[in-house]
């Protein structure tokens, strides 16, 4: 500001400054939190992946993290996330559906719900360790079903591999599911069907030309985030399988808290890149999804 | 638009200059205590007691990733805390070596920040390279065979110990003696080690044992692997990784890890569990950890005095006490200053020791990390 301002200028455009820092203070405390908590470790991350120990700039960490073992552990998270989130969404759809049909006050409803609010956010080591105590080698339902006869583990069955994991996961993706799915359900109205109905479309057609389009959209974009939901899963898989499966983040850990490998902090950043490079992409389609979602339910 | 930036931009002008302020400022806590930070020998101060005073004067020592059922550092530390009468301030007890690095690095001019570490071999010699370490000889130096410390004492072998095979003696009543004996049908879905070998060391050192036993050698841990993902396919191996938990609650009736942890699990179970160790007669493998100070110590004088305990026999027999194979072990046993009831307790080892060298354990490593879940997935 020079000295040349006219003073009503000046009063002018501080007021306005003040009116815009009142306006916008509310916003300060959220900009700080996600800024220390998100924005300064994303760009330690990003500026990490492209230096080496001594911090010269190098793309060797981002080349590596896409060969050999990193490269496979990739195939295989991403093989992971989209099986557990298809599963997850479809068996999660049918509940969510079946669910909705029962009475509104029924006593199944409230189960459903309430179990599913818990249970999606059942995770970790104690989940792991659930399972474990189930259907692991000395497992309760393992030795009860040995004592019926029947040896799963004889049987080809092992909790410790990637079926394992698959397993564990889709036991929080149903839940997660019949969440985020069951108000695109209820958005369905029935005057909808009726209308159908009466212009002689069957079931078949109600669901193939209405229903079926209407609830692509918000289908998808629950996948979408069933699979984030499992992308970035870790304690859960290492638990369970002490890195035997070769997951992204459990391959980030080895790298920047292992007693192993020194000296690859850098590498697991790369990997750590990769990681939000795949989620930004998902969340991408998966906004695009939802917007075209709201413009049925809205 | 261009206001929403100015918005992020003061936003993330705020947080720089949080970061900063938290970064910065507390470099006063390092007290200068009589040139303690560059001593190379309590001589350098004019003798022990000189040190002890200063020690005494800082009064408090950060230690790091020290499990209290790891190699007895749980009595270790309580001895030293009544000796000098220090507080010691403990941070991440599971940590792992990486960890401590970071936190050297990340915590560097703050108070908190740790005085001593005690790290894998790599570690030590990456973080020595990297200029982290302060080299420190303590009075025993001379005792540590050369092949076991850093001529300058940047860092030295504290203790080490062997891969052994624990088990349940009530679960297990015919034990296995060997690498051999694990693949025997008996033992399905019976056999753990602790954690990932590409991330925890015991677990890498379980398999290198497996690769001696198995035809392999320092230079070839290929076998090692090939019979993990043996025993994995007959349905033996189970991936969970072995703690005193999982030994307790009965997942890991055997386990494949350093007899001195073992040794803590037995300890920590007893009334319990029958918990037993022996090395395996076929794949014989000992490794030993670093103990180093950090260049960066709030305490420089309480770490080297640190050292000092830990390298004196009183130190030593602790070490001892639990299990390791502390390094001055053969001096001990000679001068017959060793606590001989914790020396009749150690398992028995049978042939010829050998280690591997840091390039060969490199070169293993890599081996690991490239092929460990291709083999096991």
């Amino acid at each position: 500001m020079t000295a040349e301002t006219p003073t009503a200028v000046r009063v002018g455009m501080a007021r306005r400054a003040t009116a815009w820092v009142t306006a916008h203070l509310g916003l300060v405390p959220f900009l700080v939190y996600t800024g220390v908590f998100l924005g300064a470790p994303v760009v330690m991350v990003v500026l990490g992946a492209f230096q080496d120990n001594d911090g010269v700039f190098t793309t060797d960490n981002i080349t590596a993290a896409f060969k050999d073992q990193f490269g496979r552990s990739f195939a295989t998270s991403i093989e992971l996330s989209a099986l557990t989130a298809v599963l997850g969404a479809v068996l999660g759809a049918v509940l969510a559906q079946a669910v909705l049909a029962s009475k509104e006050d029924g006593i199944l409803r409230k189960v459903v719900s309430s179990a599913s609010g818990v249970l999606a956010n059942f995770g970790g080591v104690p989940l792991a360790f659930a399972f474990i105590a189930t259907l692991g080698s000395i497992g309760i339902v393992t030795k009860a079903l040995k004592g019926l006869g029947f040896d799963i583990y004889a049987s080809g069955f092992n909790l410790f591999n990637f079926t394992g994991i698959a397993i564990v996961y889709v036991y929080f993706q149903i839940p997660l599911m019949v969440i985020v799915f069951t108000p695109a359900l209820e958005g369905m109205r029935e005057q909808w069907r009726e209308a159908a109905a009466n212009l002689g479309a069957t079931k078949w057609q109600y669901w193939r030309h209405i229903a079926g389009p209407i609830l692509l959209p918000p289908f998808l974009a629950s996948m979408l985030l069933l699979f984030a939901n499992a992308f970035s899963a870790y304690a859960t898989a290492y638990a369970l399988t002490s890195g035997v499966v070769p997951l992204v983040p459990i391959q980030i850990g080895s790298l920047v808290s292992g007693n192993v490998v020194a000296d690859q902090q850098n590498l697991g950043k790369a990997l750590g890149l990769g990681m939000i490079v795949v989620v930004a992409l998902v969340m991408a389609f998966y906004n695009w999804m939802q917007r075209r979602a709201s413009r049925w339910l809205g | 638009m261009n206001r929403r930036l100015a918005g992020i931009v003061a936003g993330i002008a705020t947080v720089t200059l949080t970061l900063s302020a938290c970064g910065g400022g507390s470099d006063a806590a390092a007290k200068d205590t009589g040139g303690a930070a560059t001593a190379k020998s309590a001589a350098d101060l004019g003798g022990l007691d000189k040190l002890i005073e200063a020690a005494k004067k800082e009064g408090e020592l950060n230690v790091i990733a020290l499990p209290h059922d790891w190699a007895n550092y749980g009595e270790i530390l309580e001895a030293f805390k009544k000796k000098y009468g220090l507080k010691v301030t403990e941070a991440n007890p599971e940590g792992s070596s990486q960890d401590e690095i970071s936190a050297v690095k990340q915590l560097k001019g703050q108070d908190r920040a740790p005085d001593v570490l005690d790290l894998g071999g790599a570690f030590a010699l990456s973080a020595a390279k990297d200029g982290l370490l302060a080299p420190y000889k303590v009075a025993t130096f001379a005792d540590v065979p050369d092949a076991q410390k850093d001529p300058e004492g940047n860092w030295v072998n504290d203790y080490g110990g062997f891969i052994s095979i624990g088990y349940d003696a009530a679960k297990v009543p015919n034990p296995p003696k060997s690498f051999a004996d694990l693949k025997k049908p008996e033992y399905q879905g019976k056999v753990a080690l602790n954690g990932d070998p590409t991330k925890a060391g015991a677990a890498f050192a379980g398999v290198y044992a497996a690769a001696l036993a198995n035809g392999g050698s320092f230079t070839d841990i290929k076998p090692g692997i090939q019979f993990f993902a043996d025993l994995k396919k007959s349905g033996n191996f189970i991936p969970v990784q072995a703690s005193a938990a999982t030994v307790e609650s009965g997942q890991t009736p055997i386990t494949i890890d350093w007899d001195y942890l073992q040794a803590g699990y037995a300890k920590k179970l007893q009334g319990k569990i029958d918990w037993k160790v022996a090395v395996p007669t076929d794949g014989v493998y000992s490794n030993f950890y670093c103990q180093a100070i950090s260049k960066t110590a709030p305490h420089p004088a309480a770490a080297r005095l640190w050292q000092e305990f830990l390298y004196s026999d009183e130190g030593q027999n602790l070490f001892l006490k639990g299990l390791s194979r502390p390094v001055r072990l053969n001096k001990l046993t000679a001068a017959g200053t060793a606590d001989s009831a914790a020396l009749a307790a150690l398992p028995e080892v049978k042939g010829e020791v050998k280690f591997p060298t840091n390039d060969q354990i490199d070169a293993a490593k890599k081996v690991i990390a490239d092929e460990w879940a291709k083999a096991l997935g």
